[in-house]
């Protein structure tokens, strides 16, 4: 059988399979499903400075291939996710957390990041400069170069655990943001984040979503996903965790092949609370049958 | 919760646009009235969520209005089998409707309060149940209430059938110790400006997952925010703020 455990900035992972932020909540939940200790790593949600109750529902609404959400990063605050939320998934998880992080000025980014990453049981800092809920935070971060890479510097000044800045395809060059990231120190790029989109209710002529718009995610932002982690995978010189759409084995190898060093999981975590399991199991028998015997092998591998 | 798949016994038109689903699979005996399953149907992304209304040896009953593009679909299916989540959300609470219980159910609010309707007689309660519908062409279950032994109200918005009006316009002169309800938000608005008692109400809100992770269908109670997918879809009435 062919082997998939990867390397991301030193860390070892059993396999490339990540849950993504905002689709896994703190990761005990699912470990009434099975047990998550069988992933190669969790992102948990979102973790805010101070508790965060999102926007009105509804907050869903279905397209075609993926959805629309608006949560708005609800989440229970740092210091709760550190008291309450880390005991209980420390339970059930044994491995380095990838811990989502994002604020509203530099100085929460880095209060939040430098609070979570003292913890023994996080080991990667995801920092999200790319949630389109919210105003005033998260994809304002990530819409320009040069608060991009100053957010990464801050961040990369309070942590001890390697920093990925997760993108929003929502810009102009995806590219010129990823290089200003890499300038500020990143460890690494993560992308991408959900697209912004809009449905209305054609009866009461209103927005399905009460926030209007909302982030678009599922298997019809595969190819856009793929397309720019290609893109930044060939011109940054810094590992890249390639997500956007990803539902089976075949999508991870893709991923990979267009130069993920690992992917996360997220809407399909959604319609199939088991596909991160199921797609751990594929994965060596697809790779056997491709040839392959390490996945290393195919990280950037599209010729 | 459990994932199975379940083979497609029935599926039958019983009313305007309301059809019987009968499913057979593995786990069905183990669910509680108010909980729900979410249905996966080619070729939509999301799955359908839609409530229990009766369990018979591995044979799941449900009760569903065809709406939209997936509960249309879903009326077309006459076999065939269907991938579902199970024992979603977390159900009515039996233990505090004393003697009397009203069940207050408006059209396809109506189905969970049956599998609801049959625990409470098999705890000697006696049942009171409002129905309520826009016409007469709409209603179904009414024979099902009666056979368990229930007392049942009809009403019709049009005053097609039963008494005109609301299922609120039937509440007042009710006697109960306890009630629960299900329905259209107007509704359970009403019944909660009308009750007498303490009671329970089933939400309904537009739902990612189903199970709690996507954090979609939150809403706001008195005590700060809860998921409708997984701390309800039940709420006490005492918890329930309503949004503007």
């Amino acid at each position: 059988m062919a082997r998939i455990d990867v390397d991301l900035c030193g860390v070892h992972l059993d396999n490339p399979v990540i849950p993504a932020s905002g689709t896994f909540g703190y990761g005990y939940e699912f470990a009434d499903l099975y047990d998550i200790d069988v992933l190669g790593s969790l992102a948990f949600k979102t973790t805010t400075l101070n508790p965060r109750y999102g926007n009105p529902v509804p907050r869903i609404a279905e397209t075609a291939s993926g959805m629309l959400n608006a949560i708005g990063l609800q989440n229970p605050g740092v210091d709760k996710v550190i008291d309450e939320e880390l005991p209980k998934l420390r339970n059930c998880f044994h491995k380095p957390i990838v811990a989502n992080i994002s604020g509203f000025s530099i100085d929460e980014y880095k209060e939040v990041a430098s609070r979570i990453s003292k913890e023994d049981q996080i080991g990667f800092i995801e920092v999200n400069v790319s949630c389109p809920n919210v105003s005033g935070g998260g994809i304002h971060f990530g819409s320009d170069p040069t608060l991009a890479k100053e957010v990464t510097k801050a961040v990369k000044e309070v942590s001890d655990k390697p920093v990925f800045i997760k993108l929003s395809p929502n810009v102009t060059d995806i590219v010129s943001i990823a290089k200003a990231c890499e300038e500020g120190g990143a460890d690494g790029i993560s992308l991408i984040n959900t697209l912004i989109g809009m449905r209305i209710d054609i009866r009461r002529r209103t927005p399905i979503i009460k926030n209007v718009t909302g982030g678009l995610s599922g298997p019809a932002i595969f190819p856009v996903a793929l397309r720019m982690v290609y893109q930044v995978a060939h011109n940054v010189n810094i590992p890249v965790i390639g997500l956007g759409g990803i539902s089976k084995a075949e999508d991870v190898v893709e991923m990979m092949l267009a130069g993920a060093s690992a992917v996360e999981i997220g809407a399909a975590n959604f319609t199939d609370p088991f596909i991160c399991k199921k797609i751990i199991e594929e994965l060596p028998g697809l790779l056997d049958s491709l040839g392959v015997r390490d996945i290393k092998e195919i990280i950037g591998g599209c010729k | 919760m459990k994932q199975g798949i379940f083979e497609i016994k029935e599926n039958k038109q019983i009313a305007l646009n309301t059809y019987r689903l009968k499913l057979k699979g593995e786990g069905s005996n183990d669910l509680k009235p108010g909980q729900f399953v979410n249905i996966k149907l080619e070729p939509y992304f999301l799955r359908r969520p839609i409530s229990i209304c009766d369990v018979n040896d591995d044979v799941l009953t449900l009760i569903y209005k065809a709406v939209g593009d997936g509960t249309k679909t879903l009326s077309k299916m006459k076999e065939g089998s269907l991938d579902l989540l199970i024992g979603l959300g977390n159900g009515y609470d039996l233990s505090k409707s004393e003697g009397k219980p009203l069940l207050i159910g408006g059209g396809a609010g109506i189905p969970p309060l049956y599998f609801l309707a049959k625990q409470l007689r098999d705890q000697g309660k006696k049942v009171s149940v409002i129905l309520g519908f826009n016409k007469k062409e709409e209603i179904f279950m009414e024979e099902d209430f009666k056979a368990l032994g229930c007392k049942v109200i009809v009403t019709t918005a049009d005053g097609s059938y039963g008494i005109k009006g609301f299922v609120s316009d039937a509440m007042k002169d009710m006697d109960y110790t306890y009630f629960y309800t299900c329905g259209p938000l107007p509704m359970l608005k009403a019944v909660y400006g009308l009750c007498r008692t303490e009671g329970e109400f089933s939400f309904e809100e537009r739902m990612g997952c189903g199970f709690g992770a996507c954090m979609g269908c939150s809403i706001k109670v008195k005590d700060g925010y809860k998921r409708v997918c997984k701390e309800g879809p039940v709420f006490e009435r005492k918890e329930i703020l309503w949004q503007e």
